[in-house]
């Protein structure tokens, strides 16, 4: 825009502004258009009706019928429900800072120039675009308790009284954690690779002339430079935490027991499964408002670390 | 960024060991090699369900568990590559996919860059607001609103149709947020000298900005293909007649079916990654720039 002020003034600009600015007005609509009636229809009024629904019981026979806060009070002393937050939280709290780990070392193995970093590369990210029943079915079979290779494998360490994995109430949720963390590295990794690509040559060389060891450099270049990306990843990590949902309904369909369901499950479940949209819904806002609520937080926090 | 100097006295100037690039020390010839096996290691730890997967797939199906693995399938079973046709619907499955992956892709990147272009290079006043819109709903998971908009597609006579997840995936967020990213980078004043030389804004669109959008538009091309072929919560929400399956669902069905067909399940995991991995390895470049900037600058 300012590049213009050079140029002869042009003739629109004499015209008046009003009919000018009506017709751009009209211009990019017609643009975002073909999109939005889409997105409208298809994200932005779902939303809406679920708060509406929330609030409803419903079983998808006949009309919604307004309930007030009834879904919620049934929410409090719901014990399923409250294991299924549990199970999300404990996916989170450890699929978030290791997949956050996993991230940040391999792209800082793989931020440099070497031969084969493109292989490298291309292999981490390589899990995170194929399919996850292809993915769920094949680790499914790796964990098998009897004769399965990882069993085989930790057997080779003197481990006995090994974990059957997904068939087993503690374990199930370890073992889609690891499956989590290694589909998901990769695409992160990638994120903060392109983060690395900001971080300054020339402050590196500044603080190794002064002395500072690579671990030094590391936590007082690297890092801070690294916070606009970090900030995003986590954000977007924890979203991705909060709403898993295809992984673990082809590894463990939520089982065994309900050791492995997490909320948006237990909202695909209430829903298409039981017909109790109403309830459904007020599970989905739950799940609404958590990843809204950690989304704004962790916004906040990093606009008071930026100044 | 300037703490790192103010901080501490200033020293005299020794040129560390590691000073010249071209020449290197035992001890940086030794991290060298270190790296290199420890990027092995890792690398074949991460591929490991894959190989397994490929090996599993040719072997017999007594042979998949057996103790100690056989890396080496002996006999090698390429008959499964034949069976798995006789033994499920692959074909529809794939023809089911595909039609949904291409039909996805062309709506999504069609009116994505379309959209994109509206929010990047046009301006009037909503504009702001409205992308925030579409920035905003990337916080929202799918999951939270998917019944609400299920009962919009079934009272619209679209569930159990593909159609349902053709309209479902096509218009989301995600194409005009990318394109919207690459759009920016590209200099106003190529947009302001085709104004004045009088083309419009569809063919400042059409013969400017797409033409010159290569990268971003294979980077969405090569995602959205991707992801609707590993869809898999869609179509199983969606698409209830055996006729309209999908790979994904077609293949869950397959595993829990044939659930002692170990060698054969390989053998359709194989079939149902197959794609991608092509695609995949062919725009590779443009998946790792593309995600890059379109993570970034967000």
């Amino acid at each position: 825009m300012a590049t213009l002020s050079a140029a002869p003034p042009r003739r629109r600009t004499r015209r008046p502004g009003a009919r000018l600015r009506r017709r751009n007005t009209f211009i990019g609509w017609t643009f975002i258009l073909p999109n939005f009636i889409g997105f409208a229809t298809l994200t932005l009024v779902p939303v809406l009706i679920l708060f509406y629904l929330g609030f409803t019981s419903w079983n998808a026979f006949g009309a919604a019928e307004w309930v007030g806060l009834a879904n919620y009070e049934r929410l409090l002393n719901d014990r399923t429900f409250h294991r299924v937050l549990f199970n999300t939280l404990y996916y989170a709290a450890f699929h978030i800072p290791l997949t956050l780990g996993a991230a940040l070392g391999l792209a800082l193995l793989l931020n440099r120039k070497m031969r084969g970093v493109a292989f490298f590369r291309t292999v981490a990210f390589f899990p995170y675009i194929t399919s996850i029943v292809a993915i769920a079915v094949v680790w499914n079979m790796l964990f098998s308790a009897e004769t399965g290779p990882i069993n085989q494998f930790l057997g080779l360490f003197g481990f006995d009284d090994l974990p059957g994995w997904t068939v087993s109430t503690t374990w199930a949720m370890p073992a889609v954690i690891i499956v989590g963390t290694w589909r998901e590295m990769g695409y992160f990794m990638l994120l903060f690779l392109a983060g690395l690509q900001t971080v300054p040559t020339e402050l590196h060389e500044a603080a190794r002339v002064d002395g500072a060891s690579s671990w030094q450099r590391f936590l007082n270049v690297t890092l801070p430079c690294l916070r606009p990306t970090t900030f995003f990843v986590t954000v977007m990590l924890t979203i991705e935490s909060f709403k898993i949902l295809d992984l673990i309904l082809v590894m463990t369909n939520g089982g065994p027991g309900i050791s492995t369901t997490v909320l948006a499950q237990y909202v695909f479940r209430k829903g298409f499964q039981e017909n109790d949209f109403g309830y459904a819904s007020a599970v989905a806002l739950v799940l609404f408002f958590i990843c809204i609520s950690v989304t704004v937080v962790q916004f906040l926090a990093n606009k008071r670390r930026e100044r | 960024m300037a703490l790192l100097t103010l901080d501490r006295p200033a020293k005299t100037f020794t040129p560390p060991a590691d000073f010249r690039p071209d020449r290197r020390t035992p001890g940086q010839v030794i991290a060298r090699v270190a790296l290199y096996v420890g990027l092995s290691v890792a690398s074949a730890a991460i591929l490991l369900p894959f190989v397994w997967m490929v090996i599993s797939s040719l072997k017999t199906n007594n042979q998949v568990f057996t103790v100690p693995i056989q890396w080496i399938p002996d006999p090698v079973v390429w008959s499964n590559y034949v069976d798995i046709w006789a033994t499920s619907n692959m074909t529809t499955w794939i023809r089911n996919t595909l039609i949904l992956s291409v039909g996805v892709t062309f709506l999504q990147v069609f009116t994505g860059s379309f959209a994109a272009y509206g929010f990047s290079k046009m301006r009037f006043p909503g504009r702001d607001v409205l992308f925030l819109a579409y920035v905003g709903t990337i916080a929202v998971p799918w999951q939270a609103y998917m019944i609400p908009q299920y009962i919009i597609l079934s009272r619209a006579g679209l569930s159990n149709t593909l159609w349902s997840i053709l309209v479902l995936q096509a218009f989301g967020a995600f194409g005009v947020f990318l394109m919207k990213q690459y759009y920016d980078s590209i200099p106003e004043e190529l947009s302001e000298a085709a104004r004045i030389d009088g083309l419009s804004e569809y063919s400042i669109w059409r013969r400017i900005v797409v033409p010159l959008s290569g990268p971003a538009l294979a980077t969405l091309v090569l995602l959205t293909f991707v992801n609707t072929w590993n869809d898999y919560l869609g179509p199983l929400i969606y698409l209830r007649d055996r006729d309209l399956w999908t790979i994904q669902i077609g293949l869950n069905s397959f595993a829990s079916q044939y659930n002692t067909e170990h060698a054969l399940i390989m053998t359709g995991s194989v079939i149902s990654v197959l794609p991608i991995a092509i695609i995949f390895l062919a725009g590779q470049r443009y998946f790792v720039q593309g995600i890059a900037t379109a993570g970034l600058k967000g």
